[in-house]
């Protein structure tokens, strides 16, 4: 009886061992980093899977400031073979840091000039772009009679004190977009003391930057700055949400991919990042956001300006990358931890 | 026991006298085996525990490229006003959620301990609910209670007024943290209460005393001990928790929250370090005085004290039944509430029910693959986790020698206490992930290097963040063996390998399993430590649940938390139902 239990417990206990050995074997796989929505990359992914299925692709999704984080963290040691759909102002750090392989995907001559890299090898390449938005729950408005904003300008009434989420702009590539339209927009003086009054409204900044749009969907705030697409999808799961795009126009970044330098670069890596700009994707990118890398004939998605790039603001992305880590700064002094909670 | 004594040497010496060399040999033998278990110990606590711990203060003291840099991230750190906010702020939220879950604990643990109310076993059993839940869940929960679109604060939807208590920010992390002591507090001061010499009430009524006199000269003094030291377990908890201000905190920043956003959300290892350092030292401040407090704890049931049973009063016990059902009552409205907010399509405008949120598609974290991932881990963390434990609890108590060893084993083993699991997680990532050191000049590989990014980590990690709990139960469970089974079991030249797997492990077979349980049940709902450490093809699942809040996917998220909820619930009964054979079975020896 003991020696029976014995064994088993013996076989119990190496059982682990002997899974913790296999863990490492089967290793041939591509791990990509992305900061694309975590409803958007199943579809996508299915298509991937459809006509590429020897690869095994591993997926890490965050939001944009904490992908770009974790990569400039693992610099040494990379870990990433392919980042895909992140914020082209983070590949520019990267890209800095020396961490990119120079690479051109297939199609890369349909990319229109303004969605990549200027090199000839380009270092990064867009598939689309994306944009502030304001998510405004219709429900809680009428309820407290305050008006729709319609502008940047209008956020700061201090009829909204209290009514207003962003995302922290040091974790969220959304956050950063917002603010870094804002001061392109108004000048640097002019965008701080604007931050400023818009900090006085806020009632609190969120990690990622889906969460205000989610919680203007719940109705935890009336309205979250958040991005256009996001909006749409929450209207989408039945949360009265409306879009509003401002009428200064919207910050917006372009999601793009890029190829990570390490000692052996995957033969893997470069067949998905052909894949990530072909047709057969873009549409599928077309069909959520209207700004691709390259037209696609598909209709402009819902609820979107008719001429959706002239809801974009001229944007500096080399100014946008260079002042990064200064503006988040200056950002995380005057608001990070400075204010206490709101009701 | 000085017959005991004559009796082993007498067993001695008629053994001597059979001597055979094969005999010393191995009694020789055995105690360098011995000296060498205690020394792989050493060792193993040096790399799990003291070497991640110097790295992380190394790298306080380097910047990112590893370079020295002094005290320059410390100065940086002083010099923001932010510090001094959130160090305030922590401090304010510990302070508070002491009192609130001591006092609360107190009243209830005295209920369970010194009445005769109705249904003791049920509400004990709800008081340590929150031990099972991510303490995210406690966040989550409240948002759905006291929120904008709470139950409490639209008034159930609108059917009663409601109520705006302002729960994002300090409001909403006191009562979060609160939810997350009590059952430690309830745990601790039960022990103390039941540990009382009825004798001493005995003379105090004789003498005439009033309850009231005999409350504050006999029962307080007789619990301050337990008391002090769940004072200083719900500073410690609460002071270290990231989950509930991550949820609830909204702009009110504390400490752990501060090392989240640096080392997540920036990635600025460095100063992540700094912030763990200071959020260590409060902490590691609590955890020496509680040593000190403890050390002057003489018995105090001694072998001839009677234990206190409590009788009938009615008055008494009307007043106490109201009074825990009605926290009681409050612990369960909390989780129904989370259990059904799950369950709800759209909250607050689409009231459905159905499994909505519980397939995971659409969201981050990981779904099912992280669930299973922390089940295994869970069992993993249990096993081998209860294995050391045990031995290392057995080998400090019953072996004779390497006494300075053993003893610097010991405080090592405790020191787990007043490690925050963030603390942990980060001193690992440095530590693990590290290439090699240049030592004197020489650059040593580092040989640990592959546990980064697997399976071996996470466990290992959370082995060492619920050690000293698990050693203290093992510790206790083997002082109440009497040394004379091995001391006889050794003079009759029974290996004591053999005296280990067939006396020892069998007797202390009921705190083996409750080690077990304990650590499947924090490895289900710890965040703190694993979140550094999990990586892309190991997605677990209370990470998950603070990744899908995050994202604001408040619902999933609650739906994550239920099931490792139910998980630790089914383990939980497992257990029960096990331990209730096996006392019945192994411990019969104990009743005559």
């Amino acid at each position: 009886m003991t020696r029976r239990w014995l064994q088993t417990t013996r076989k119990m206990m190496l059982t682990p061992l002997l899974l913790l050995a296999a863990l490492p074997a089967g290793a041939e796989e591509l791990l990509v980093y992305t900061a694309l929505e975590d409803d958007e990359i199943p579809g996508y992914m299915e298509l991937f899977k459809k006509s590429h299925a020897g690869i095994d692709v591993k997926i890490v999704r965050d939001s944009t400031g904490i992908i770009t984080a974790k990569l400039l963290a693992e610099k040494d040691n990379p870990q990433a073979d392919v980042v895909w759909g992140t914020a082209a102002t983070s590949l520019m750090l990267f890209d800095q840091a020396g961490m990119i392989e120079p690479y051109a995907p297939k199609g890369l001559d349909k990319v229109r000039p303004f969605m990549r890299d200027g090199n000839t090898v380009p270092h990064w390449v867009g598939i689309k772009a994306w944009e502030t938005g304001f998510c405004v729950n219709t429900v809680e408005m009428e309820a407290k009679k305050l008006p729709v904003p319609k502008s940047y300008a209008d956020l700061i009434n201090p009829v909204y004190k209290g009514h207003l989420v962003m995302p922290n702009p040091a974790s969220s590539g959304t956050g950063y977009l917002t603010v870094s339209a804002i001061l392109q927009l108004m000048g640097e003086e002019k965008g701080w003391a604007y931050l400023d009054k818009l900090h006085d409204n806020m009632s609190s900044y969120t990690h990622s930057g889906s969460k205000p749009c989610k919680m203007a969907g719940a109705g935890e705030t009336e309205i979250g700055i958040s991005f256009a697409y996001r909006g749409f999808m929450q209207k989408k799961k039945g949360e009265p949400v409306v879009t509003v795009f401002p009428s200064e126009g919207s910050g917006w970044d372009v999601e793009a991919n890029a190829l990570i330098k390490k000692a052996k670069v995957k033969e893997s890596a470069k067949t998905f990042l052909d894949w990530a700009i072909s047709a057969e994707v873009m549409s599928a990118y077309a069909k959520v956001y209207p700004v691709t890398a390259y037209a696609t004939g598909v209709a402009i998605p819902e609820g979107y300006p008719a001429e959706p790039e002239k809801q974009l603001i001229k944007n500096d992305f080399s100014w946008a990358a260079a002042n990064r880590a200064r503006i988040l700064d200056e950002w995380s002094k005057r608001y990070d931890g400075k204010s206490e909670a709101k009701k | 026991m000085p017959e005991g004594g004559l009796a082993t040497e007498a067993a001695t010496a008629s053994a001597r006298a059979r001597v055979d060399d094969g005999f010393w040999a191995r009694v020789d033998g055995e105690r360098w085996i011995k000296r060498l278990l205690i020394v792989a110990l050493c060792l193993w606590l040096g790399v799990v525990l003291v070497l991640p711990v110097l790295q992380l203060l190394v790298k306080s003291l380097a910047d990112d490229q590893g370079g020295f840099v002094g005290l320059t991230h410390y100065v940086k750190y002083f010099n923001s006003p932010n510090l001094f906010v959130s160090l305030r702020n922590s401090l304010v939220v510990a302070v508070l959620t002491t009192l609130l879950s001591v006092g609360l604990g107190f009243g209830y643990a005295y209920a369970l301990a010194r009445t005769t109310i109705f249904g003791r076993g049920l509400l004990k059993g709800v008081a340590m609910m929150p031990l099972f839940a991510p303490t995210l869940l406690n966040g989550i929960a409240l948002i759905y209670l006291f929120g904008r679109k709470g139950l409490v604060t639209t008034g159930l939807f609108g059917l009663l007024p409601g109520v705006d208590i302002g729960v994002y920010g300090p409001v909403g992390i006191v009562i979060a943290e609160t939810l997350y002591a009590f059952p430690q507090a309830v745990l601790i001061l039960v022990i103390a209460l039941k540990m009382t010499d009825a004798r001493l009430y005995e003379a105090a009524q004789s003498l005439g005393a009033s309850p009231l006199r005999i409350f504050f000269t006999v029962t307080l003094p007789g619990v301050r001990f337990g008391l002090m030291s769940a004072v200083f377990v719900c500073f410690i908890l609460s002071f270290t928790d990231f989950g509930a201000p991550k949820v609830v905190g909204g702009n009110y920043s504390v400490l752990a929250t501060d090392i989240y956003k640096q080392v997540i959300g920036q990635q600025n290892f460095s100063m992540g370090a700094v912030v763990s350092v200071v959020l260590l030292i409060p902490a590691l401040l609590a955890f020496i005085a509680d040593r000190l407090v403890q050390r002057r704890q003489v018995a105090s049931f001694a072998a001839r004290s009677v234990p206190l049973i409590p009788r009938p009063n009615p008055r008494r016990d009307v007043f106490f039944a109201f009074y825990c059902w009605l926290v009681g009552g409050a612990i369960v409205i909390f989780y129904l509430t989370a259990l059904f907010a799950s369950l709800v399509k759209v909250w607050p405008y689409q009231l459905e029910l159905g499994l909505w949120h519980y397939h995971f598609s659409g969201t981050g974290g990981g779904g099912y693959s992280a669930f299973f991932n922390s089940l295994r881990m869970s069992a993993y963390s249990a096993l081998w986790g209860t294995a050391i434990t045990f031995l290392a609890a057995y080998l400090i108590e019953k072996t004779r020698q390497l006494h300075g060893l053993r003893q610097l084993a010991y405080f090592l083993s405790l020191a787990p206490l007043a490690l925050p699991g963030m603390v942990i997680g980060l001193a690992y990532i440095f530590f693990f992930n590290a290439r090699g050191w240049e030592i004197a000049g020489v650059f040593v590989a580092n040989p640990f290097n592959w546990l980064y990014s697997t399976m071996a980590i996470l466990v290992l990690c959370n082995i060492v963040h619920f050690f000293s709990v698990s050693f203290l139960t093992a510790t206790t469970a083997l002082k109440q063996m009497d040394r004379e089974f091995e001391t006889v079991s050794a003079s009759m030249g029974v290996p004591f390998t053999k005296t280990f797997v067939r006396v020892t492990v069998p007797v202390c077979l009921p705190a083996i399993l409750e080690i077990g349980m304990y650590y499947f049940v924090n490895s289900m709902a710890t965040v703190s430590a694993v979140i550094f450490l999990y990586s892309a093809d190991l997605p677990l699942a209370s990470v998950a649940v603070a990744n899908m809040d995050d994202a604001g996917d408040t619902a999933y998220a609650c739906a994550m938390s239920m099931l490792i909820v139910a998980a630790n619930i089914l383990v939980r009964l497992m257990y029960g139902a096990s331990t209730a054979g096996i006392r019945r079975r192994s411990q019969a020896w104990l009743t005559r």
